[in-house]
């Protein structure tokens, strides 16, 4: 069914994803517990500016991205002189772009999942003895996983689908910068490439459907109380 | 273990003043509803900061605004069974009882699980998780997990209040248990004059309070 160069487009896809998940999820947790759980003036501001790549053009996303972490840019050079890596036309860069743009609806996710857990049982936990972290760690952490997973699997969701920010930053290198959306839109290209169109829509549709699955079935795994 | 309290705070607008000294046995703070009590409560606890005064427990002082000090509710020894109970939902009740031993040291530790389970009557509870105990289960199990966190002193807040009256008479009859077997000192908010007048040795009355 599917050839060898088709299965390295899905392996960097998903590389690429989890990578961008990885990384973005604890700056989603800090920027949901901050945007749930915190009163300061410039909120709102915080609160815009991590929506901003869910309404700005993922084009102008891109060339921010460019801008910034290129290898002209101020983010870039430091990246680049501090630990030699480059995200310019490399799967990393991919998976910067995936991050950011996944960003804003994993804060959703987990903010929504902060809200709903009730801070008095923190004070609960502080009075029987545990500190900041430990209450933290074991009451608000635990009851916010829901949020957690459902966060985890729509960025991921979005990170496997991310287009236009990623073909602006990080061009469409096969190899290197090619994951799916990149490779349906070079088939859609090739005269003759529909067999390949067709191949890996369906492959996107399929890793979509799984991980929709797979966070249902996780999130009734973690729900707690319907069992004695 | 005496308990010293001479503290102002605030909630919203309001200032609430509360003055007193509590040592063994039960003080009851008695006062209609919107006085503060809870409030003089999570000042005690360390959950609410007054605005001037001095907390000691034992002579040591939890709270002072003259000498700056405040102890963070961890620190202070205080079990709290609060109005709402707060039980983990995510934990068993045998975890939800033992998430306060942990931290104990164990001189501060008054009874094993065990112990625990036979004063209060809910040995057949343990594996069960919070939102299937009934109100009264649940309170016991909310006294048990303050019991095992090792205080120094007790806060009960309205812990009857939720209770009808067969249930009512079950946790009064542990309170006053704990106040004779384990001699722990108490402080009991209540706004019903007869559970005051049947379990405390001694009432400070909180009025309405001033508009600060």
């Amino acid at each position: 069914m599917l050839s060898t160069a088709d299965w390295a487009i899905v392996a960097l896809s998903l590389k690429v994803a989890l990578v961008a998940v990885a990384l973005t999820l604890p700056v989603a947790f800090a920027l949901a517990w901050v945007l749930a759980r915190t009163r300061f003036p410039g909120r709102i501001v915080l609160d815009a500016l991590v929506h901003l790549p869910l309404v700005v053009p993922p084009v102008v996303m891109g060339w921010l991205l460019l801008l910034g972490f290129g290898s002209n840019g101020p983010a870039g050079r430091l990246l680049e002189g501090l630990f030699g890596v480059t995200l310019m036309f490399r799967w990393t860069g991919a998976a910067l772009a995936a991050a950011v743009m996944a960003l804003p609806l994993m804060v959703r996710a987990i903010r929504l999942s902060l809200e709903a857990v009730d801070p008095r049982l923190e004070a609960a936990a502080r009075t029987l003895g545990a500190g900041p972290w430990r209450a933290f760690a074991t009451v608000t952490l635990p009851l916010s996983l829901p949020g957690l997973i459902a966060a985890s699997v729509l960025g991921l969701a979005r990170s496997l689908g991310e287009f236009g920010a990623t073909i602006t930053f990080v061009s469409n290198i096969p190899g290197e910068t090619q994951t799916l959306p990149l490779a349906i839109y070079s088939a859609l290209q090739l005269p003759g490439g529909d067999v390949q169109v067709a191949r890996l829509a369906s492959i996107s549709v399929m890793l979509s459907l799984a991980a929709l699955v797979a966070s249902e079935a996780l999130a009734r795994r973690s729900g707690f109380g319907h069992v004695a | 273990m005496s308990l010293e309290v001479d503290i102002a705070v605030l909630r919203g607008e309001r200032r609430i003043a509360a003055c007193f000294t509590a040592r063994g046995g039960i003080t009851a703070l008695l006062g209609p509803s919107g006085a503060g009590k809870t409030s003089v409560i999570e000042a005690i606890a360390g959950l609410l900061r007054p605005v001037e005064g001095r907390i000691e427990l034992g002579g040591e002082a939890l709270f002072d605004a003259a000498r700056r000090i405040d102890l963070p509710p961890e620190a202070r020894g205080c079990g709290v069974v609060f109005q709402d109970l707060r039980l983990f939902p995510h934990r068993s009740v045998r975890d939800n009882l033992l998430y306060g031993a942990r931290f104990a040291p164990s001189s501060a530790r008054l009874m094993t699980l065990e112990q625990t389970c036979a004063f209060l009557g809910i040995a057949d509870l343990l594996g069960r998780r919070p939102r299937t105990l009934s109100g009264g289960e649940a309170q016991r199990v909310a006294i048990g997990r303050a019991l095992l966190r090792g205080p120094r002193l007790l806060l009960l807040d309205e812990p009857l209040s939720s209770l009808d009256g067969a249930r009512r008479d079950g946790v009064m009859a542990v309170i006053e248990r704990i106040r004779d077997e384990l001699g722990l000192p108490m402080v009991l908010v209540s706004h019903r004059a007869e559970e005051v007048e049947r379990l405390a040795n001694r009432v400070v009355r909180l009025d309405q309070p001033l508009l600060a």
